[in-house]
């Protein structure tokens, strides 16, 4: 995972509530073994027509939406299917962050672990992105950075964003937290031997 | 030394600390059991080999085949044909995987394959007080046996495999009182889609929920996994129920259970595992299970849920624009009107599987309803055990043959038309009576339109051909 470093970007709305991980990626592109070329099916079912061809109402593929780096999205963004394939297709897209009132809460651990930025924002700033989007789509910019917790919306405004400490630690600086786990067995072998195994799969089929 | 009153979500948390969270840091807990499947597995063995890491605790980590797996009739050979050759491959890396790593795998075809929340109950592997994961977001069914069990991502696959352990914040809880008694044609699914309909399907999230009260007591354990298994469709990871009699004796005997004084000493143990009089929970939701109907969903998501004999929400019922432009959407795409009823609305397919209802309790329902009777020709049934266990004693107990006599389809076990990525799908346009967890857009199928609902409303609806109220089925 690559650090973190601030960005200004244009952005994307997509102004439907409770998009769940099946929009994101439909389970069908989920025979993959791999992580690579998931953005090219990012919301695939709204995106393309029944053809294959791209669907031109969908936003990003409207030529003023090209090349954006941020989505604005409705309120319980994620929901649904655990599946990390969701944020991956969102950064295959190029997406670096995503900015909603609520993330549900799977999606929103995938995110952190792959460095995409689940930004909580308020109803307030929600309606201001929509509103500035509105007046020049897709021709405004926000500024996230990361160290400070704060957007900069298109008037700028700077709001502040929650994370926990560890997830933004491991973002800001490309740590993975598998690195971190392993560094723990100590405490792990203590846990262990003093823990006796609850179940024991071996054997079985 | 006393201590303070603890909820069951307190007791299994504490129990399984590895190192506690911290200001700067989460939890460091503890994996009792690991379950994995074909999907959501492959990259995170990738990694393991890329960092040159071993899994762990192989013996405390079980795979099966679900998710990408045909559930058509098996050939003269006895095996299951794999026509998708994507599948085929990301079944075969699986096998791989397993080998490689020494872990147990119920491999496509073998007679204790199933979907995995299924086949963990059904070995006796599911057990109170334990902390069980799986790449899947329904692994909170696990959560009927009072085991905190969620769902992760392949990342965090990867780490379980790798340290048997996880990076964890601590979740709040949510007590779920269904109060009362269930009435006749009324049942488990009922009880979770209308809490669902009660809180939205991000009502729960940051939540475990705990279900109390004397309608989940009076639930069978099949039944109570059908409630926590939805948990994460009202946005809670986990879903617990205090595990009692009814559960010992689910699990008494099955392969993996406890056994001798080992048996003795688990019960004892299990005993504990009740949330302490006093103890208290982060909030408290209830639901009156005597004035119950049963629930059907008639929008996109599983929030979206009505009784049966209700009326679809108009614009006006919702409080905000978010919403209403919801509804708007969703009603669009299920071809529906505000307002409108659903009962005698034609549909194309019933579907009665999935983790959520694919038990032998589930499939005795629907069957006790299609006994004597056909379905209607116009409509496709598929009838999905959830296992190979199941489907051997659905056949011992003669439900195959009051399937296959009303004109039903008698399939192989998988997850099948609940994810529709193994070729069981709706078509564009099609609508479905299904038992299964989801009806987002295109979810079992593109272009596919979903009405969730019970085994029993599913069966009355296919015999009838339109949607049915199960109660009026004499």
């Amino acid at each position: 995972m690559e650090s973190f470093k601030p960005y200004t970007a244009r952005y994307a709305v997509l102004p439907v509530e409770n998009i769940d991980t099946d929009q994101i990626i439909p389970a069908r592109f989920l025979k993959t073994t791999s992580k690579v070329g998931l953005g090219e099916i990012l919301f695939s079912d709204w995106r393309y027509n029944d053809d294959g061809t791209p669907n031109p109402t969908f936003v990003v593929n409207k030529p003023e939406y090209q090349g954006v780096e941020v989505l604005v999205a409705g309120n319980n963004f994620g929901c649904g299917s655990s599946r990390e394939h969701a944020p991956w297709a969102l950064q295959g897209f190029g997406f670096k962050a995503v900015l909603s009132t609520y993330f549900a809460d799977i999606f929103r651990n995938n995110s952190l672990k792959n460095g995409l930025l689940p930004i909580i924002i308020s109803e307030e700033t929600y309606q201001k992105l929509v509103s500035a989007d509105a007046e020049a789509a897709g021709e405004v910019e926000i500024a996230v950075d990361l160290a400070t917790q704060t957007v900069t919306l298109p008037d700028g405004e700077k709001v502040h964003f929650p994370i926990e400490p560890f997830a933004k630690y491991c973002v800001l600086n490309g740590v993975d937290q598998l690195g971190f786990l392993v560094s723990a067995d100590d405490d792990l072998t203590t846990y262990e031997s003093a823990h006796a195994a609850r179940v024991n799969t071996a054997g079985l089929v | 030394m006393t201590t303070a009153p603890q909820t069951l979500f307190e007791k299994i948390w504490n129990r399984h600390i590895v190192r506690p969270e911290t200001s700067e840091t989460p939890a460091v807990l503890y994996v009792d059991l690991h379950l994995v499947h074909e999907v959501t597995s492959p990259q995170a063995f990738t990694e393991l080999r890329e960092r040159g890491l071993k899994v762990r605790r192989p013996s405390q980590t079980v795979a099966t085949m679900d998710h990408s797996t045909p559930t058509t009739p098996r050939g003269r050979d006895g095996i299951i044909p794999v026509p998708d050759v994507q599948a085929q491959a990301q079944l075969t890396q699986l096998e791989t995987n397993c080998r490689d790593f020494g872990i147990p795998l119920f491999a496509l075809g073998t007679e204790n394959q199933g979907i995995v929340h299924v086949i963990g109950p059904e070995q006796g592997l599911t057990q109170p007080g334990m902390t069980i994961v799986c790449g899947d977001s329904h692994t909170s069914t696990h959560g009927a046996f009072g085991a905190l069990a969620f769902g992760i991502g392949t990342s965090e696959v990867g780490h379980v495999l790798a340290t048997q352990c996880l990076l964890q914040s601590r979740p709040k809880t949510m007590e779920v009182r269904i109060n009362g008694t269930l009435r006749p044609g009324v049942g488990a699914k009922d009880i979770i889609l209308a809490i669902i309909a009660q809180i939205g399907i991000g009502g729960g999230t940051g939540y475990v929920f705990e279900y109390t009260g004397s309608a989940i007591r009076g639930l069978s354990m099949e039944e109570r996994m059908t409630v926590c298994n939805m948990s994460i469709e009202g946005g809670a990871r986990a879903g617990l129920i205090a595990p009692d009699q009814v559960t010992f004796e689910y699990i008494k005997g099955r392969p993996r259970a406890p056994q001798g004084a080992a048996w003795d000493a688990a019960i004892a143990d299990w005993q504990t595992l009740v949330t302490d009089h006093g103890a208290v929970y982060d909030a408290t939701i209830e639901l009156d299970a005597d004035v119950l109907a049963p629930m059907i969903t008639y929008g996109t998501n599983p929030g979206m849920g009505i009784p049966i004999t209700g009326t679809i929400p108009t614009r006006n019922d919702m409080t905000d624009e978010q919403s209403k432009a919801g509804l708007e959407k969703a009603l669009k795409y299920m071809d529906l009107s505000e307002g409108q009823s659903l009962i005698g609305k034609a549909v194309d397919v019933v579907f009665i599987g999935s983790c959520t209802n694919s038990r032998i309790t589930d499939l005795r329902q629907a069957a006790s309803l299609m006994v004597g009777r056909t379905v209607n020709p116009k409509v496709r049934v598929m009838v999905v055990p959830g296992s190979a266990q199941v489907k051997k004693q659905a056949e011992a107990e003669g439900l195959d043959k009051i399937f296959v006599a009303a004109g039903a389809e008698w399939r192989e076990a998988g997850c099948s038309m609940c994810i529709a990525m193994n070729g069981d799908q709706l078509k564009p346009g099609q609508y479905a009576v299904s038992t299964s967890n989801r009806n987002f857009e295109g979810r079992q199928g593109k272009g596919g339109r979903t009405f969730l609902a019970s085994p029993l409303t599913a069966a009355a609806t296919a015999i009838s051909g339109v949607i049915s109220d199960p109660r009026d089925i004499r």
